[in-house]
């Protein structure tokens, strides 16, 4: 048996360190750290409630939107307020263009680039791979940034810049949009479907929504040449590799619910699990968070209400400032391929029965979302009346306590708030990569990227394992989230 | 000139910001200006021992630094050790890297507030013990301390915003690779003059509501946000009404008040960020150079001259009286 520490494990957003133990060529075990520690939640406690606005964004870069809308979702609940419709399909508008830039930026800057190293020069695929995908300098990243950015423009005229925003706030979001912002909105919004369709997917979104079986994508992804567009040039490489039988999980999923206007989500939320497959409700009462492995002071696993966050740096047996969210005693996965599964997508349903979650099936249900979320984006943008209000008023109480659950691209983040004498008391987030990359439990139950690993070939002179490199990038990572 | 760029007690967000550079592909941009990107920890192919092999090369100088780009708070906790943050797979803290990198490379470049004062990392009673480069706060200092000078005798450049305009971070780093940068071209709190001797009040779209003082008294309103609403854009350093993020916005544009971002202790206002504190009813934080008395005689002044369209648009999230059009046209 050997050992082999990668890190920094870059192309994920933040700090990652992967520890394997090694056995007959495959990984026996995994160690997933978070090296990293930055104390948000204590630095909330004592500040007024709407200050969350301003300090939970700053937590993520890539996720700043989502923790705006998980915090303003929360202190909405505080403080009874009912949002502004128009306002709501704004704020939604601008989830939506965070978390599908997201989705870009894993697919092009950091999950493709793999496929160009010269370790896997010899495979037939390789050469195309590499001129369209090499880190830096490959031909996609130079014809995805500017379509990214002119994008992201829905998030200048929204909610001023992206990212880090105040746009979204409990009552809906502060920026009025008029007649001619609308029309902006969607000739933007067209632009980038112009994108998808013909750079990503070379057919329609609609074509690809449509796809209902793991069967009609290979159909799908044959009728046409390899390279014609990027997302079919990455199922021709995950078919030459084998992805879908890398990276498997525990095949339990969870999804918070996506995008909910009206109080009713795009996508719907609940769990799913393999061994029992049917939609079950998430009740966020059974989630607690267990410190157990934590560089964190130990104690039972606690509800987050209740969750406490002190640093202890000397802690035998534990190996990252990660804690260990649980629903019901079991580690989960999130993610688009969580929010596809439980939202009942057939092709996704197909593609986990067939073979669970895995490298193949988590960047599948990315590239569905871009297909399903734009043109929800387009409707949202039609819905907005302008001269109605954007935005409603409400007071803090003193004494609250609330929770705010949204979806960020890479899964369920979840915010946990609680109001005392009109300051906040106690702030825990669990977000999407603190339920994947989470370390053990005290009952040694591994996270979802730890189960994952285990079986992921490792050859004998690799220092930087291809198989491990795909399955860990599969998840797209936040540890800034992580790490708050 | 090649480039480095390291992440540590931060969100990320600076880089996230760069990506949204408007001349389209940045690293392209970059390249064109004489810049090549060494290693970059979202960017760059190698990772793990590959990663790890550059970074020694660069600390031991066998191979060459120009640009040491440092991006989040430096972590000097728990107890001075550095532990709250190490540098993954190299059993070292990241504040020691970059102590020995800094020393190695030809500029050190602050992005964001964080690496260049602390900025929100080090907010609250800063549990993690973080700094900038070579400010801890707005007290010189820091991680490198405040005689730390480049070879050729450049302070860190603090591009300071939480996040960076990738405008700022691009022109920056242009500027390096032409030679352009002297010590002049920095504030006194080593931002850069090109946009940090700009106010955000600049160019500010709610300017005929701040000359007479007509102000929003609820997010979402037109109005100023000075009065009520915490807006500091009046002291505020830099361009962000006159360059404009993500093609179209800003702060105030988006509804919502400058929080002076480019500035130590911005996390730490004293006061919830959406409520301006006011002393006898006269906001206590005054547009920058503005003897206070003036202040106060222009505002009185000025709110009895509000013109009625003035005064109602301001409560309003569109404007809701027009400004009135002269019989005959305006081109009289």
């Amino acid at each position: 048996m050997s050992r082999l520490v990668l890190g920094p494990f870059n192309r994920v957003e933040g700090d990652l360190e992967v520890s394997l133990e090694l056995e007959a060529g495959r990984v026996r075990a995994a160690q997933v750290t978070a090296p990293l520690y930055r104390g948000f939640e204590g630095v909330l406690v004592g500040k007024a409630p709407l200050d969350a606005l301003v300090f939970v964004p700053r937590i993520c870069g890539i996720c700043s939107v989502s923790q705006s809308a998980a915090a303003a979702s929360a202190l909405r609940a505080a403080m009874g307020l009912v949002p502004a419709p128009n306002g709501e399909r704004a704020a939604a508008l601008v989830l939506a263009a965070e978390n599908l830039a997201d989705h870009l930026t894993h697919f092009y800057l950091f999950f493709m680039p793999d496929f160009a190293r010269a370790a896997y020069r010899g495979h037939a695929w390789h050469a195309a791979a590499h001129a369209r995908f090499a880190a830096v300098e490959g031909g996609a990243a130079a014809e995805m940034l500017p379509a990214r950015a002119a994008f992201l423009e829905l998030t200048g005229t929204l909610a001023g810049k992206w990212p880090h925003t105040l746009a979204l706030q409990p009552g809906g979001s502060t920026r009025a949009v008029a007649m001619n912002d609308k029309l902006r909105l969607l000739a933007l919004l067209r632009r980038f479907r112009a994108f998808l369709e013909i750079r990503l997917f070379a057919d329609t979104l609609e074509a690809v929504a449509a796809l209902d079986s793991e069967t009609a994508l290979w159909r799908w992804c044959d009728a046409r040449a390899p390279h014609e567009g990027d997302f079919r040039h990455f199922l021709t490489i995950a078919r030459a590799l084998g992805l879908a039988a890398l990276g498997r999980g525990h095949d339990r999923f969870l999804s918070g619910g996506a995008y909910r206007l009206d109080e009713a989500p795009l996508f719907a939320a609940g769990l799913w699990r393999a061994d029992r497959p049917i939609v079950e409700a998430l009740d966020p009462a059974t989630i607690t968070e267990d410190g157990r492995h934590a560089w964190l002071s130990d104690g039972p696993a606690l509800h987050p209400f209740e969750g406490r966050t002190e640093p202890l740096a000397d802690k035998d047996g534990a190996y990252s400032w990660c804690k260990a969210p649980r629903l019901g005693g079991e580690a989960f996965e999130c993610g688009a391929l969580a929010r596809q599964v439980v939202d009942g997508h057939p092709l996704v349903r197909d593609m986990v029965a067939r073979g669970g979650g895995n490298v193949l099936s988590r960047v599948v249900a990315r590239a569905l979302e871009f297909a399903r979320v734009l043109p929800a984006m387009e409707a949202w943008v039609q819905a907005i009346v302008p001269g109605e209000p954007f935005c409603r008023h409400g007071a803090m109480p003193a004494e609250a306590q609330a929770t705010g659950l949204v979806e960020a691209a890479r899964g369920t983040l979840g915010h946990w708030l609680v109001v005392r004498k009109g300051v906040i008391a106690n702030y825990q987030i669990v977000a999407p990569t603190t339920w994947n990359f989470s370390p053990r439990d005290a009952g040694s139950q591994p996270g979802a990227l730890e189960q994952a690993l285990v079986g992921t070939p490792v050859g004998e002179d690799e220092r930087v394992p291809l198989a491990v490199q795909h399955v860990v990038r599969s998840f797209d990572p936040c540890m800034a989230c992580t790490v708050h | 000139m090649n480039l480095l760029w390291l992440q540590s007690g931060g969100c990320g967000g600076c880089t996230m910001s760069l990506l949204c550079h408007d001349a389209g592909d940045v690293t392209g941009t970059l390249r064109a200006g004489g810049i090549e990107l060494l290693w970059h920890p979202s960017l760059s192919e190698q990772t793990g021992a590959e990663a790890v092999e550059l970074l020694e090369a660069c600390a031991e100088g066998r191979h060459a630094l120009d640009i040491l780009c440092v991006e989040g708070a430096l972590l000097r906790g728990p107890a001075g050790s550095g532990r709250f943050h190490m540098l993954a797979g190299t059993g070292r803290p990241m504040i020691d890297w970059v102590r020995r990198l800094a020393a190695r490379a030809r500029h050190v470049v602050a992005v964001g507030s964080c690496a260049a004062f602390g900025g929100m990392t080090s907010s609250g009673a800063n549990p993690t013990d973080a700094c900038g480069l070579q400010y801890d706060g707005e007290q010189p200092g820091g991680l490198l301390g405040a005689d730390w000078r480049a070879p050729d005798g450049l302070p860190v450049i603090n591009v300071a915003g939480c996040p960076t305009h990738p405008g700022w971070v691009v022109e920056s780093l242009l500027g390096l690779a032409a030679g352009a940068f002297t010590a002049a071209e920095l504030d006194p709190l080593g931002r850069p003059r090109f946009y940090a001797d700009k106010l955000v009040h600049h160019g500010c779209s709610r300017n005929e509501f701040y000359e007479f003082k007509a102000s929003a008294a609820e997010l979402s309103q037109l109005g100023c946000l000075m009065e009520n609403l915490g807006c500091k854009g009046t002291q505020a350093h830099a361009d962000c009404n006159t360059r404009l993020w993500n093609g179209a916005g800003s702060c105030p544009e988006g509804g919502f008040a400058c929080i002076a971002c480019t500035a130590p202790g911005f996390e730490e206002p004293g006061h919830p960020f959406h409520q301006t504190p006011k002393l006898a009813g006269i906001p206590i934080g005054l547009p920058a150079d503005m003897p206070k008395a003036w202040f106060v005689a222009l505002a009185a002044l000025s709110k009895s001259a509000t013109p009625r369209r003035v005064r109602e648009n301001a409560h309003a999230d569109h404007a809701v009286v027009p400004p009135a059009v002269p019989r005959g046209g305006n081109g009289r």
